[in-house]
């Protein structure tokens, strides 16, 4: 008797159960339960947090490799992780390690070696660096000069098979697919310093579809090496406050000058809300919206308008079927660049209007710097961080205000308050541009 | 029609924009694959050989020289292409439906500096001593980072075309380009996207990818042969940019446009490659979860013509034995990302005309047909990772 009257009143709880399962567009709600994460600061969601709300900055000068004729010469290394030899990718891949083991521990989901969903990676361009290319011309035995031909004559015969499996694009993907077992083909997204928030855009879509319970989204980056430098040094968009790289980085601030190259990686397990509680999961969030638009005006600027920005705002608002006066901290994507900070006041002013004065909103990138490809995840993780314990994390060196921007930006000091929804903010060269919205509790 | 996966609804191809080494736009390429042309350049970069692209008036898709300028030729190449796609399908110049377009693109990165790298290997200006940095400063183009970020094509495209309704990169070779057709597909026939733009394009004059295929052992040399016939020897690089237009049906028919196909229904998958048989096995996974009816396909593959990846297709294909093939690979060369796209374009064109490109092979492995099947199945198993399958048929 007591069986089946359990059983009754399990299939009554499922049935009530199942019209909360989905959002306003009948679809499935997306939920987060495990998060990774790895910057400058350190490794972990504990660490991390307890510097970013002690204002600490993770930036510093180089020392991993010279940087004699460099603009810049500080960034926001990941020194603590060491890859032998150096390269770009490989550290990028192991970081990406280290905060999946991170988020899927969290989440408990699946066996080990055995992710129950696809991998969707945030990445930055792949390609064969100098140590690499040095070494096989070194190899060429040639004396005098050198030129692709006589590397192209020395690549063969086996002898730098390693160098083809490192430099295929997919081979994060491949490595992190194999050694996780996510299911299907890894897909391997860049949309530039919008990578990371594309990563959870297309975990969250195959959800909402009903493709897979379960999906493994990951950022990571570990660009910070001479040519990158110099390739952003070239477009005039990087910091060179070479002599005090803690206060480098100055989201908002009138005299802020241009963004701090950094690394770091962030990794979500999504679930849909069902497959969650139905094995007992905590629930550490749910994404309830996402919104995105090309900007076609300029390939590193955005439409003078800011309206694209604006946009993109208001398709993750009516992705999530809210309106703007319910989201109660803006996570910016606040990169420090005269022109980035600029357009993210005018964007977010033409949807909040008066609210946008109101509302807090504090750049991450303040503490962390650009960590470029893996930004997007890194801060929807440091987004769910405050919704878990009610309290923002602040903008540091933010020492003169910028008129131009009357935004609260969280100045300096963490700040306790009642946050059930944030935005999370990531707009990148070639016009990309995304918002996500993430609340504490579902429904 | 075919049973489509549950819950989904119809997808039409409706826009086909191609370029490559045998010509511009769609006419051109059929003919010469009609007439069974192949464009390869065997001595430019001899012993290897690669597909130059033909001849293009980039003016007619890419009006400002200011530009063409900013590009590279794989994003010149892929922003005509895009450009040739949305004239196909006719929303050209249809702002408001840009405005909603989805646009996935598969990219590598972009050229590099050669003659740059080239001094600074020249000079032995290694990291160590900082006069690497010196000479990247001094010598780098500040606008070619542009021109080499995987995500700049897509940028040119909305930049050139007004596409900006959503605009992803997917990177990872051939693979990605399967990808980037599974996933706006599957967001269309869900319901989450009503228009894409998806493809990509591929420069094979690049000494520095061949420098990198070659460390993998993968470039043809010497003797060219079907992709067949060439006993693992490996792929000449293609040039060429192909872009789909994929359109729900509703949204399709409310605009009076024709469509050249139904996609079905794309799948794909990573095999182990670390296991004889891994391929072959996975491409019958693949086989038996597209709905396929066997007695009734032809198959167009992007075989590459690598080792391990070619011959266990060729397993595969010898299961299937009945269903003719035709490798796109034998006579555009290798366009890697674009390669999967290529082999839908044309399988979309032939679906369109009724008719198969003649085979191009002596090993017989591509037989002629008799009847012209109801649907054809793109193929795609990337020279080191990834496997894919798109079915296509005939909108009656």
């Amino acid at each position: 008797m007591t069986t089946l009257l359990e059983t009754g009143l399990a299939s009554t709880k499922l049935r009530s159960a199942k019209t909360t399962m989905r959002d306003g567009h009948n679809r499935p709600i997306v939920v987060v339960t495990g998060m990774g994460v790895i910057t400058s600061l350190g490794e972990g969601k504990t660490e991390n947090w307890a510097k970013l709300t002690a204002g600490e900055s993770g930036i510093g000068t180089i020392r991993r490799f010279s940087t004699h004729g460099l603009k810049t010469r500080i960034a926001g290394t990941i020194d603590f992780v060491e890859v032998k030899p150096f390269s770009s990718t490989t550290l990028a891949e192991r970081l990406a390690d280290i905060v999946i083991e991170e988020a899927v521990g969290q989440s408990g989901i699946g066996r080990k070696g055995d992710f129950p969903g696809p991998l969707f990676l945030g990445l930055a361009p792949v390609e064969v660096e100098w140590p690499q290319r040095e070494e096989i011309a070194r190899a060429s035995g040639e004396a005098g000069c050198i030129d692709y031909d006589i590397l192209l004559r020395t690549s063969g015969g086996g002898r730098f098979t390693q160098v083809h499996a490192r430099y295929m694009f997919g081979s994060v993907a491949d490595h992190l697919c194999e050694t996780f077992g996510t299911k299907g083909s890894p897909i391997s997204v860049s949309t530039a310093c919008a990578s990371g928030a594309t990563a959870i855009q297309l975990g969250v879509e195959a959800i909402r579809r009903e493709e897979t319970d379960a999906a493994l989204c990951v950022a990571t980056d570990g660009s910070v090496n001479a040519e990158a430098m110099v390739r952003f040094s070239l477009l005039s968009a990087l910091s060179t406050h070479n002599d005090d790289p803690r206060s480098a980085s100055k989201p908002f601030s009138k005299n802020r000058q241009g963004f701090v190259m950094a690394e770091g990686a962030g990794a979500l397990v999504l679930e849909s809300l069902e497959a969650a509680q139905s094995r007992g999961a905590e629930i550490l969030g749910v994404i309830v919206g996402c919104g995105e638009i090309a900007d076609t005006f300029h390939r590193t600027r955005p439409k003078p308008d800011g309206v694209p920005i604006a946009d993109c705002i208001r398709n993750a608002l009516a992705d999530a079927s809210m309106t703007f006066d319910q989201i109660d901290y803006i996570n910016a994507h606040g990169t420090s660049t005269p022109e980035n900070d600029k357009m993210e006041y005018l964007g977010a002013a033409a949807v909040f209007g008066d609210h946008a004065r109101k509302i807090p909103v504090s750049s991450n990138k303040s503490m962390i710097g650009h960590t470029l490809s893996a930004a997007g995840i890194i801060e929807a993780v440091f987004t769910l961080l405050t919704l878990e314990h009610q309290r923002i994390p602040p903008t540091i060196n933010y020492d003169v205000p910028d008129p131009a921007i009357p935004f609260d930006v969280v100045p300096n000091t963490a700040r306790d308050a009642r946050v059930a929804t944030g935005m999370s903010n990531s707009f990148g060269f070639g016009g990309q541009n995304v918002s996500l919205i993430i609340r504490r509790e579902p429904g | 029609m075919s049973q489509l996966p549950a819950g989904r609804r119809e997808t039409w191809i409706t826009g086909i924009g191609l370029v490559s080494s045998l010509g511009d736009g769609l006419e051109a390429n059929w003919d010469a694959l009609c007439s069974g042309r192949v464009n390869i350049d065997l001595e430019k970069y001899a012993p290897w050989m690669i597909h130059p692209l033909a001849p293009v008036n980039l003016d007619s898709q890419i009006p400002k020289k200011s530009d063409q300028r900013q590009m590279e030729a794989w994003q010149r190449i892929g922003t005509y292409a895009a450009g040739l796609a949305l004239d196909s399908a006719g929303i050209k110049d249809d702002k408001e439906i840009l405005a909603l377009t989805d646009m996935i693109v598969a990219a590598g990165g972009g050229e590099r500096d050669l003659d740059v790298d080239a001094a600074i290997l020249t000079a032995r200006a290694d990291a160590r001593s900082g006069a690497l940095n010196e000479r990247l400063m001094n010598d780098l183009r500040p606008t070619l980072f542009l021109a080499q970020l995987s995500n700049l094509l897509a940028g040119n495209i909305s930049i050139v075309h007004g596409v900006s309704g959503s605009s992803r990169t997917f990177m990872g070779e051939e693979a990605a380009g399967v990808d980037a057709v599974r996933i706006a597909w599957a967001k269309i026939a869900s319901g989450q996207s009503e228009v894409a733009l998806v493809g990509a394009a591929h420069n094979g004059e690049r000494k520095e990818m061949l420098m990198l295929y070659e460390c993998g052992g993968f470039n043809l040399k010497k003797d060219f042969a079907s992709v067949w016939s060439r006993n693992g020897g490996g792929f000449a690089l293609g040039s060429g940019g192909v872009f789909l237009v994929f359109e729900s049906r509703p949204h399709a028919e409310r605009r009076g446009a024709k469509p050249f196909a139904r996609l079905v229904n794309v799948v794909s998958g990573h095999s182990s490659r670390a296991a004889p048989g891994g391929v072959e096995s996975n491409l019958g996974g693949l086989w038996a979860s597209l709905g396929v009816t066997e007695n009734a396909t032809a198959i167009y593959t992007a075989a590459t013509g690598a080792a391990v990846a070619t011959g266990e297709e060729a397993a595969f294909l010898s299961a299937h034995g009945d269903v003719p093939v035709r490798a796109v690979g034998t006579s555009f060369g290798h366009l890697s990302e674009a390669q999967f796209p290529l082999a839908l374009a044309l399988a979309s064109l032939s679906v369109s005309r009724g008719a198969l490109v003649p085979p191009n092979d002596t090993s017989g492995r591509e037989t002629e047909i008799d009847v012209m099947p109801a649907q054809i199945v793109a193929v795609s198993v990337g020279h080191w990772r990834g496997e894919g399958m798109a079915l296509i048929e005939a909108v009656s």
